[in-house]
């Protein structure tokens, strides 16, 4: 069907678009300034809903740079779903191809942990294991055992100091981020969210065990790598943040 | 599920109820006030869990809660997101809220949601259109709905039917209940040069489940007409408090929203101005 919703739709999302036919002034002439009504309405509200999903985008290239971008990024990646509190998916892959930005390298990276904080906020609750069940298992059936964790937990993997960046940003008196990758642990022991650096190796064991492989492989996979990784460590970073709430002690292979 | 018996609140009260922002959430526990029921937007708590999650069944227990969507598209020329249905079918099963509405308008067009309310014409055409979403959404969700009269900006050359009579109708033929407006009723009589105080005389009252109230901003289009844009970033106007009360007198006492959803003010404020309402529901009560 031509016209309709259609070239609504198209025109809203095309500022050079021409006003669409048949919408009307109370003098039957078309209704161009009023169309504009709709047409600010969807680009200022999609833009809100990325100012809410990415403050730390918007502090680190400023309040003007993000509307901009903000303006180009709703006509590439309109919205999929009348979920706003996830509108902003695509923005990592966005940033990375966004040719003024090039030399902010780390950017996509930041846009990755600002997402799964918001995934984090909205997670399914759970109950964590309390740590004493860990302490209490026999070393072999640990070693064999899979973790479960909190619906909240993700693992954010980067070659620049993406926690370092996005405090120092985002919280008062945060130090200036430190010249170094940095592997976040993303989870949420009450309502809010809260960010966890992991120890050198703690990325490729967390990925291990959010992969469903059994401690045993992920720890020769991480102590292969990093032959003085801190496991206790971060099994402390694991258990403080509540990320733990399961040990499946499965026979499958 | 749908035992009405087992919850406390099956219906809203005829008294002022606010839009809910949760920086209000203690505020309202302590110092309610006149509110006596609380609105959402179904969108905002299709999340899996977390705070507003957890802050909603808290309120739940103290207030009557409307569900009020923004996202379904029911005014939409394809068909009505299955997903999400599914999502708002959870929300009001779990919840068991006192109401349920959305807007007649449409929002989503193919795979994009557009997150605004956008007008369609009105003929018999979409009239059955929005009809057959009604009796789908109803059917799936297990919940009467009121559907809201849209604040518009232009006119469609092919309408036919007077926006009242598209109502109407749809409320005839699908049963459900309408959400009454009344900023959005001032908004486009203004915009579109109509009288307000003809829509709500020939408005069906005996449909309407709830009444919404909520300020706008003043522009003008290219001729220097007014044009009025539906912004809920401040208070309500003086002629739309005078609309309400020939509304109210005429219709009798109905559950009246506070809508303020930017530049939102502290609690003291917004409770300000439902109470505003107050003593015009219980004129009409006595």
């Amino acid at each position: 069907m031509t016209g309709g919703q259609s070239d609504f739709a198209q025109a809203l999302l095309d500022p050079a678009a021409p006003t669409p036919a048949g919408l009307t002034n109370p003098d039957g002439a078309p209704a161009t300034r009023r169309f504009n009504v709709y047409r600010n309405n969807v680009a200022a509200s999609l833009t809100e809903a990325l100012e809410t999903a990415f403050p730390a985008i918007r502090k680190l290239i400023g309040e003007e740079n993000f509307k901009a971008i903000a303006g180009v990024y709703l006509r590439k990646h309109p919205p999929s779903s009348p979920l706003m509190m996830f509108y902003g998916a695509d923005m990592p892959g966005f940033l990375a191809g966004f040719e003024p930005l090039q030399h902010l390298a780390y950017l996509p990276d930041v846009a990755r942990l600002e997402l799964a904080l918001r995934r984090a906020y909205h997670a399914e609750d759970a109950s964590p294991l309390p740590p004493q069940v860990f302490e209490t298992l026999p070393a072999d059936r640990l070693m064999g055992a899979r973790v479960g964790f909190a619906p909240a937990v993700q693992l954010v993997r980067s070659r620049y100091p993406v926690h370092g960046i996005w405090s120092y940003n985002m919280e008062d008196g945060a130090p200036k981020p430190a010249p170094r990758g940095e592997n976040v642990l993303v989870s949420r022991p009450d309502y809010d969210p809260v960010l966890t650096t992991l120890a050198p190796g703690g990325g490729t064991f967390l990925a291990a065990l959010l992969q469903g492989q059994r401690f045993a492989a992920a720890l020769d996979a991480t102590t292969a790598q990093v032959p003085d990784f801190d496991l206790t460590g971060t099994l402390g970073a694991l258990f403080a943040s509540a990320a733990i709430i399961r040990l499946d002690e499965d026979t499958t292979p | 599920m749908l035992d009405a018996t087992t919850h406390r609140f099956d219906r809203l009260p005829d008294a002022p109820g606010v839009g809910y922002k949760p920086q209000h959430f203690s505020d309202i526990l302590d110092q309610p006030g006149p509110v006596a029921w609380l609105e959402i937007h179904a969108e905002n708590y299709m999340g899996d869990g977390g705070r507003p999650l957890a802050q909603l069944r808290h309120l739940a227990e103290r207030f009557a809660i409307s569900v009020h969507g923004v996202g379904l598209s029911i005014g939409g020329e394809g068909p009505l997101d299955n997903d999400h249905l599914a999502r708002l079918k959870h929300l009001l099963g779990w919840l068991q809220p006192a109401s349920f509405s959305e807007h007649l308008a449409w929002s989503t067009h193919g795979s994009h949601f557009l997150n605004d309310l956008l007008p369609l014409p009105y003929t018999n055409r979409t009239l059955a259109r929005v009809c057959a979403h009604i009796d789908q959404v109803q059917d799936t969700v297990g919940h009467r709905m009121l559907l809201e009269n849209p604040s518009t900006y232009l006119s469609f050359s092919e309408t036919d039917v007077a926006e009242v009579d598209f109502l109407a109708e749809i409320a005839r033929r699908t049963g459900c209940g309408l959400l009454l407006d009344v900023n959005n009723v001032f908004v486009s009589a203004t915009n579109q040069q109509t009288d307000a105080k003809s829509y709500i005389d020939a408005f069906p009252l005996a449909h309407v489940g709830e009444i919404h109230l909520g300020g706008h901003d003043e522009d003008a289009d290219e001729t220097g007409a007014p044009l009025l844009i539906d912004s809920h970033g401040r208070e309500v106007v003086d002629p739309v408090w005078a609309l309400y009360e020939h509304t109210i007198a005429r219709g009798g006492p109905k559950p009246t929203l506070i809508e303020w959803d930017n530049d939102v003010p502290d609690w003291p404020v917004l409770r300000a101005e439902a109470a505003r309402a107050a003593p015009i529901l219980q004129a009409a009560l006595a």
